[in-house]
């Protein structure tokens, strides 16, 4: 089972870098680029029975480590199909 | 009296912070691995800067977890004197220990130069020397001192007295040009709820004598030598 999970700076907090790199993108013609919010993303394997099992690990993992909630929020997404750990999924 | 001066992998201004109360102010101090459970019947805690477990994943965020930050959160609850510099700042946030986080400077660049900060409060066992509003000239050296507060929680810091230190000019002002980082009303430091922890992102330690450009920093470790020696501030034990 795998886990994505995709951590965003919340839309009420400054990104400096995610400016930087919309700056970038303009010098670069892209004018179309209206704003860019930079974050971080992890792939968590898991050795979990079922997508509902996944999904609460993979959400006490954000809330404990992976997010910082002052200005962090995140989203999950479960890939059941993911490779499984060995000795998981039956 | 005893400083413990806390070591975590990548921690490189703890030995500016030893040297500082040791050698420049004549105090007692030791380093405390970060696996260590106890901080050796120590006065005062400093949590040095530097790049604890190469600031991965967020500034602090792993740092939090090392054994010894249950003691350092055990002195904390029981009142005991609480210093974080820099890094030592950015664990401190991400303990809990003090709110708010650290966003990346809005110059997403490292900021390695001398500022000028403004005393807000001199009612913190490391403010306690300083004169009300003396403006001090001590180093910044940082790419994530942006600090940043939801409006709630940062008018209930305002409300409480809690911005003890605030990048200013050298004449005091408080102004966008003096604000190295892009920080939330130009916030350099705050203090806890019971005002004995305290963290700021400049470097105090580093300031300590005239042949490093400043000798402004002293205060700070100076207070809080006076607070404990004084017995205005100690971890019921």
């Amino acid at each position: 089972m795998r886990a994505r999970v995709f951590v965003t700076l919340k839309p009420s907090v400054f990104d400096p870098q995610g400016t930087t790199v919309a700056e970038a993108l303009h010098t670069l013609g892209y004018s179309s680029v209206a704003d860019v919010r930079q974050g971080k993303y992890f792939e968590l394997t898991l050795d979990a029975n079922t997508p509902e099992e996944a999904r609460r690990i993979a959400t006490e993992a954000a809330d404990k480590l992976l997010a910082n909630p002052v200005i962090e929020s995140y989203r999950i997404e479960i890939d059941a199909a993911g490779a499984p750990a060995a000795g998981a999924g039956r | 009296m005893k400083f413990a001066v806390v070591v975590f992998p990548g921690s490189n201004c703890d030995h500016d912070a030893y040297h500082a109360v040791k050698h420049v102010l004549g105090q007692d101090a030791a380093f405390v691995w970060h696996k260590e459970t106890s901080l050796g019947g120590a006065d005062a805690v400093i949590l040095p800067g530097g790049f604890a477990h190469g600031d991965y994943l967020r500034t602090g965020a792993i740092a939090r977890f090392s054994p010894v930050m249950q003691a350092v959160r055990r002195f904390a609850a029981a009142g005991g004197p609480v210093l974080g510099i820099c890094n030592g700042f950015q664990v401190l946030l991400e303990a809990g220990l003090l709110p708010g986080a650290m966003l990346r400077n809005r110059s997403v660049q490292f900021q390695c130069e001398h500022v000028y900060v403004r005393v807000e409060q001199t009612d913190t066992p490391f403010t306690l020397a300083c004169r009300q509003g003396q403006i001090l000239r001590i180093p910044i050296a940082h790419g994530e001192g942006n600090y940043y507060a939801e409006p709630a929680v940062l008018e209930q810091l305002e409300r409480n007295r809690q911005v003890v230190f605030r990048y200013t000019t050298v004449a005091g002002a408080v102004t966008d040009d003096s604000n190295p980082n892009g920080s939330i009303n130009n916030i350099a430091g705050i203090c806890s709820e019971g005002r004995n922890v305290v963290g700021l992102m400049p470097h105090p330690e580093r300031a300590c004598e005239l042949p490093l450009g400043s000798a402004d920093g002293l205060v700070v470790l100076e207070s809080v030598v006076k607070a404990v020696t004084q017995g205005a501030v100690a971890a019921t034990r």
